[in-house]
């Protein structure tokens, strides 16, 4: 069975946004170690060379300056040491910042990778049920700028741990030095708190809904670069653009009102030290007057302070990347704990000749169309195209199979026959366990389908889509999917698809690239290399679902004459409705309004079925008749003007 | 039989990288006078940003003078001189804080503006190249035009863009005090920064390649992505989780490999500011002695000056920090840019263009010859595979014709050169004699309707997509419309009916009702010529043959251009046209033709056997 799990939707006022960042970070730390700790360490060296570079220029100050313009004279050997000093110091500070930087975009650029494989192997793992809850454009965005936001909070963690020990130092020298002083400079620390909490707040609903818009416009970006063709011929750019610009000026809203949060943000984190500084000198002033401190120390004071504004800013810009971090976070992290999941057994799906396949009383409806949103709030959002907006969303909308029994003795070849919508690919699909029925069993030789073993079923089966799918690979590759096939197999199921031809004669016959979603070929060809992909596995259990629809009438006949002559030991269903199709069947199911209306061979029920007859021989009954009108018309003289 | 790979379109390549792309400063040229909407209210913004950037200068500058006159100078404290300039400090230090936000808050709305407009032209402008283009094209590049590279020029300004400004400010700030204190020891320390602007310049044209290939392996990448996504039906069914992981994982990991690249290029950089820095003081310290001895300086001065290399350096290494980044965000911008420069071939002609009078419409190929270009080739020097040879046909309004031939033969190609998705290489196409490239779009889209291979549909209802054919129309005009059709009793077995919604991509219908929908667009469109690309051919005899009917009495009166599959449509026809390698071989009637034999004899003779039942 397929277990679903629909997330509760998360509410956006939710506080312990700063608890949340951290969690973040601290994911961050464990899944990077080592390049953070290059990092970390860099930056480490780097604040204590800051502290030192500041000692050093007091030191020359001291020793070297003042003494020289005193003297009027100086010392070689002292000034040779001065510039030794300076550029010794920063020569580690070089390497510190080089560490630092290095082991941040180390880390970051690791924890992307690293979760985009695990996001991604996620969507490999998760059933179609849930993948079809999901549109397209939000699952890319998802793997791709989810999971960038989320670890932009990477970059500045090694200069903030770096920041904090050189707040660690300069607070321990600066109240050392004065004690009260430091107190007050300080000060400016609460000030610093409130601030952020109070950005946090306004900035992580701001934040949410601004990448939820990004997804918006990338989906409809994608919805209609892939309906090109059709915005083309029906003349539509400017209806497109009209809907394009409905979203983008969405994300642009949301946009500028991060912007504008932001804005006060960072001049107010740039200016705390400032203030804590002039404080510092204000009270400092006063306090030398008074005699408890030197000028000496006090210039000291400043100094040393000064090297306090560079962790404000850091810790600023930590901060500000929070926000992001937390919701791309919440997404990502929706995905890897979407524990939808199909269960398998460990029952084997090989054997001799075809497999036996067989439906009981099973029943199956599509999932709805509502969405499931990556942040948790459950409904619709892309303005469809010709949406009324005070209308929103399609409704709930279900189609499928209502409770079908049948079964295909082995090696046997059915035809499932039926209209429009009479829900024929729902029961190839359940076959092959694309999905797991709502009710009922549907069963593989004598097991059923959830008792089988992982890869049993796709070794031993094969399904050939009206869509065809083919990958941005060479033909051989489409064929085989990377499995190791002599060539001999390839092309003799490329011949059996009728498919060897055109292949050959392409730029480099097999080895052609066919570009992405097989854009070079036309439909037929497509279907016809989809149709040697399943056939050169030798599946026991065959499902085509209309999979000569694209293809010439000519090729298709070939085709099935080439199956039929080929007597494979595959069991086969035909998806059909063509009679060209039907004849290869041994027998037809008759599928009408999601139940099995009829059993037997095409004949017997083209005979005893009239609903059978109608659908199928239409067309034969359409070319009778117009040839008796056409006969009837010539008889009765030349044609009137049409 | 010869069969040519034709219906093809030319494989998609990746963006060609040029030996050098045009550097940062040249795109940013060129981005501005393209989105003149970031020049709003830019003068304000200006003076706000000088204010800020006075208000940062001064507030280090203070504090040097309040220890150099208030506390350290000969005289011992100087208490009202420290409160002065303290008191000074605290407005200069609010009033920057306020002109920076108001700054940031102006140029929030002014980017976001900007760039909102950007998007939207890239994307308009996609729309508008020729299918050829648009092939050519990785589909993920095309989407990341419009989303991801914009997004980056976004998250760069919002970062960045003030950043920059107010460095290059401090910088000049800090310059001219230097130059009032020595300007000898100022030249000292511009001449230790030569070679460092050197160095900058190399890393910078490294650091370009290295984003572009960065924004190239990302555009790689999401396209790897997108098949999963979109091909997780084929992924599932055939047990190739295994290996498609893998290949995504590989573009993952060269994504990474290209980002810790040009991060390491970046760090260097950084590194060598800091040295660069040090070397600057170590000249200030060792020039400050020897001025000094010759009293040319002060020891203040030289104090002064040690601190002013701060206030120096600091900028030089945001700004070429904030220069390094901005490179993502300068290639992203490139890349939009470079699309919207790509000329559409098939140009809309616009307010010079003709109209197409109104009534059925009457067709001409002139000597018509098409090839499809090799990657890099203009459409005008295709030297490609060619798939249509000359072909010469006129076809009376009213007429409706049947096009066959086999795969390969030329037959899609003439649909798609009948309705300029695409412009000959050689020869005319004309319709209602006017060679249809002098036709504006308006009219011919409204006159001039096409039904492709895979009727793609829009999220939304039936009546929604069905309405796109003609807008306007009432639920009534509809519903009359699907049952003029045929479509009646299909809409009404619907639990919604109209409003059935039809999925993503029309993904909660079959292929079979998406060609019914993709019709009934076609019809309210009500054109004077109707070109319908093998859309018959995944529905099922009853539906098809019940559409077929009503197409056949609504396309009189107008002229129909089939490419048929079907024996059924080449007979109903008023006149088929037979294509074989790209050559018009045979038109006639169908009778005529199966007498005549011939290419179409051989199509008639495997249709009929196709058909043919085993009992």
């Amino acid at each position: 069975m397929t277990v679903t799990d629909r997330p509760t939707p998360r509410d956006p006022s939710d506080d312990g946004l700063l608890r949340r960042g951290l969690a973040v970070i601290a994911v961050a730390l464990r899944s990077a170690p080592r390049p953070f700790s290059v990092g970390i360490g860099g930056s480490l060296v780097y604040a204590t060379m800051m502290v030192l570079s500041s000692l050093v220029l007091g030191w020359i100050t001291d020793e070297v300056l003042i003494p020289s313009f005193a003297a009027g004279e100086f010392d070689r050997g002292l000034l040779l040491t001065a510039v030794l000093l300076i550029v010794g110091v920063a020569l580690f500070k070089a390497i510190g910042v080089v560490g630092r930087r290095l082991g941040a975009y180390y880390a970051q650029f690791s924890l992307q990778s690293s979760y985009r494989r695990q996001v991604t192997r996620r969507y490999l793992e998760l059933p179609l049920s849930w993948h079809r809850r999901h549109p397209t454009g939000e699952l890319l965005s998802n793997a791709n700028a989810d999971v960038e936001s989320a670890f932009f909070v990477a970059a500045p963690l090694p200069m903030a741990f770096g920041a904090t020990v050189l707040l660690a130092i300069t607070a321990a020298l600066l109240i050392v030095t004065d004690p009260a002083l430091a107190a007050i400079g300080f000060a400016v620390g609460p000030l610093l708190g409130f601030a952020n909490w109070f950005y946090q707040r306004r900035m992580r609903s701001a934040a949410t809904v601004a990448q939820q818009a990004r997804a918006d416009v990338s989906e409809v970006a994608h919805e209609s670069f892939d309906a090109a063709l059709v915005v083309k011929t029906l003349g539509r750019e400017d209806a497109e653009e009209e809907r394009f610009r409905a979203v983008s000026d969405d994300l642009r809203d949301k946009m500028i009102r991060v912007g504008r949060l932001r804005a006060f943000f960072d001049p107010v984190i740039e200016a705390l030290p400032n203030v804590g500084i002039l404080l510092v000198l204000l009270v400092g002033a006063y306090r030398v007057r008074d005699g408890a401190l030197t000028p000496g120390d006090l210039v000291q004071f400043a100094y040393l302070f000064r090297l306090v504004a560079l962790p404000m800013r850091v810790f600023g810009w930590l901060l500000g990347e929070l926000p992001r971090a937390v919701v791309g976070w919440d997404r990502v992290s929706r995905v890897l704990a979407a524990t939808d999941r199909m269960t398998y057994g460990d029952a084997p799906g090989a054997g001799q000749g075809g497999a036996e396949a067989a439906m009981v009383e099973v029943g199956f409806l599509h999932p709805s169309s509502e969405r499931e949103r990556l942040d948790g709030v459950a409904g619709p959002m892309v303005p469809a195209a010709g949406d009324d907006p005070a209308n929103p969303g399609p409704e709930d909308h279900r189609r499928g199979i209502d409770s079908v029994t049948f079964d295909v003795a082995a090696g046997r070849t059915i035809a499932l026959v039926g209209a429009t919508g009479s829900g024929k690919s729902t029961i190839a699909s359940l076959l092959v366990r694309l999905y797991d029925p709502d009710h009922g069993q549907v069963t593989y030789d004598e097991h059923a389908l959830p008792e089988l073993a992982r890869d049993q079923l796709a070794d031993h089966v094969a399904i050939v889509f009206q869509e065809a799918f083919l990958f941005d690979d060479t033909v051989r590759d489409n064929i085989t999917l990377g499995a190791e096939l002599p060539h001999d197999r390839v092309e003799a199921a490329a011949r059996l698809a009728q498919a060897h031809g055109f292949i050959t004669a392409l730029g480099a016959g097999y080895d052609t690239v066919v570009g992405e979603r097989g854009a070079t070929l036309s439909g037929g060809q497509r279907q016809r290399i989809a149709l040697a992909r399943a056939l050169v596995r030798s599946p026991r259990l065959l499902v085509l679902d209309d999979a000569t629809s694209a293809v010439d009438p000519a090729v298709e006949s070939a085709i099935l004459r080439g199956l039929a002559d080929a007597e494979l030991p595959a069991t086969v269903i035909v998806v059909a409705y063509r009679q060209s199709s039907i004849a290869l069947a041994d027998e037809v199911v008759f599928v009408d309004e999601g139940r099995v209306a009829a059993r037997g061979s095409h004949g017997r029920l083209l005979a005893e079925v009239p609903a059978y007859r109608q659908l199928v021989t239409a067309y034969e009954e359409d070319a009778r008749e117009r040839d008796a009108a056409e006969q009837a018309a010539a008889e009765a003289g030349p044609e009137p003007d049409r | 039989m010869s069969r040519r790979r034709e219906e093809a379109t030319p494989r998609p390549t990746t963006d060609a990288r040029p030996a050098q792309p045009e550097g940062a400063w040249r795109t940013f040229r060129r981005g501005l006078a393209l989105s003149p909407e970031l020049r709003v209210g830019l003068a304000v913004t200006m003076l706000l940003a000088l204010l800020a950037t006075a208000g940062r200068a001064i507030v280090p500058i203070a504090i040097q003078r309040t220890i150099d006159d208030g506390l350290a100078s000969g005289a011992g404290l100087d208490l009202d001189a420290v409160a002065v300039i303290v008191l000074a400090a605290f407005v200069a230090v609010a009033i920057t804080a306020l002109a920076s936000g108001a700054m940031n808050y102006r140029l929030a709305a002014v980017v976001e503006t900007a760039l909102s407009s950007l998007r939207v032209r890239a994307f308009r402008h996609i729309h508008d190249l020729s299918m050829l283009h648009q092939a050519t094209q990785q589909r993920g590049g095309l989407v990341s035009r419009v989303t991801s590279d914009i997004d980056e020029i976004s998250r760069f300004m919002q970062w960045a863009g003030l950043n920059l400004i107010t460095s290059i400010g401090q910088l000049t700030v800090a310059t001219l005090v230097m130059l009032f204190y020595s300007w000898r020891l100022t030249a000292l320390v511009l001449l230790v920064f030569v070679p460092f602007m050197l160095g900058a310049r190399w890393f910078q044209r490294r650091l370009t390649v290295a984003y572009l290939i960065v924004r190239e392996k990302v555009g790689v990448m999401l396209g790897a992505l997108a098949e999963t996504v979109v091909g997780a039906p084929v992924v599932r069914a055939y047990g190739i989780e295994e290996r498609t992981q893998a290949r995504l994982d590989e573009r993952i990991e060269e994504h990474r490999r290209a980002a810790v690249r040009a991060g390491t290029y970046s760090s260097m950089f950084s590194g060598t500011g800091e040295v660069f820095g040090a070397l600057a003081t170590a000249a200030a310290v060792v020039g400050g002695v020897l001025l000094g001895i010759d009293d040319q300086v002060t020891v203040g001065t030289v104090l002064a000056f040690l601190f002013l290399i701060t206030l120096f350096v600091d900028p030089v290494l945001i700004a070429a920090e904030v220069i390094n980044e901005g490179q993502t965000a300068v290639a992203g911008w490139r890349r939009v840019l470079d699309i919207l420069d790509v000329e559409p071939d098939v140009a809309d002609p616009g307010e010079e263009g003709r109209e197409l009078p109104p009534g059925p419409v009457r067709i001409r190929f002139e000597h018509v010859s098409f090839r499809y270009p090799h990657p890099g080739e203009v459409a005008r020097a295709a030297s490609g595979p060619v798939v249509l040879d000359d072909v010469e046909v006129e076809i009376a309004p009213r007429t409706r014709v049947a096009v066959v031939g086999e795969t390969g033969s030329g037959k899609t190609t003439f649909a798609k050169l009948l309705t300029r998705l695409m412009d000959p290489l050689e020869g005319r196409v004309l319709l209602d004699g006017i060679p249809v490239d002098e036709v504006r779009f308006s009219s011919l889209r409204q006159r001039v309707v096409m039904v492709p291979q895979d009727g793609a549909l829009f999220e939304g209802s039936i009546a929604d997509n069905v309405r796109m054919g003609r807008e306007g129309l009432t639920d009534e005009d509809l519903a009359l419309a699907c049952l003029e059709l045929g479509l009646g009793d299909w809409i009404d077995e619907l639990p919604d009916h109209l409003d059935t919604p039809v999925g993503e991509r029309g993904g909660s219908l079959s292929a079979g009702e998406r060609q019914l929908v993709a019709l009934a667009r076609a019809y309210v469109a009500n054109p004077d010529l109707l070109v319908l690309d093998e859309a018959t051919s995944a529905v099922d005899p009853a539906t098809e043959v019940r559409t077929q009917r009503a197409l056949a009495g609504l396309t009189s009166g107008r002229t129909t251009v089939t490419i048929a599959h079907r024996m059924s449509t080449a007979e109903a026809a008023d006149e088929v046209l037979v294509f074989d390698a790209g050559r018009l071989v045979q038109r006639g009637h169908h009778r005529d033709l199966v007498a005549e034999g011939g290419v179409y004899g051989a199509l008639h003779d495997s249709w009929t056997r196709g058909v043919g039942t085993r009992s």
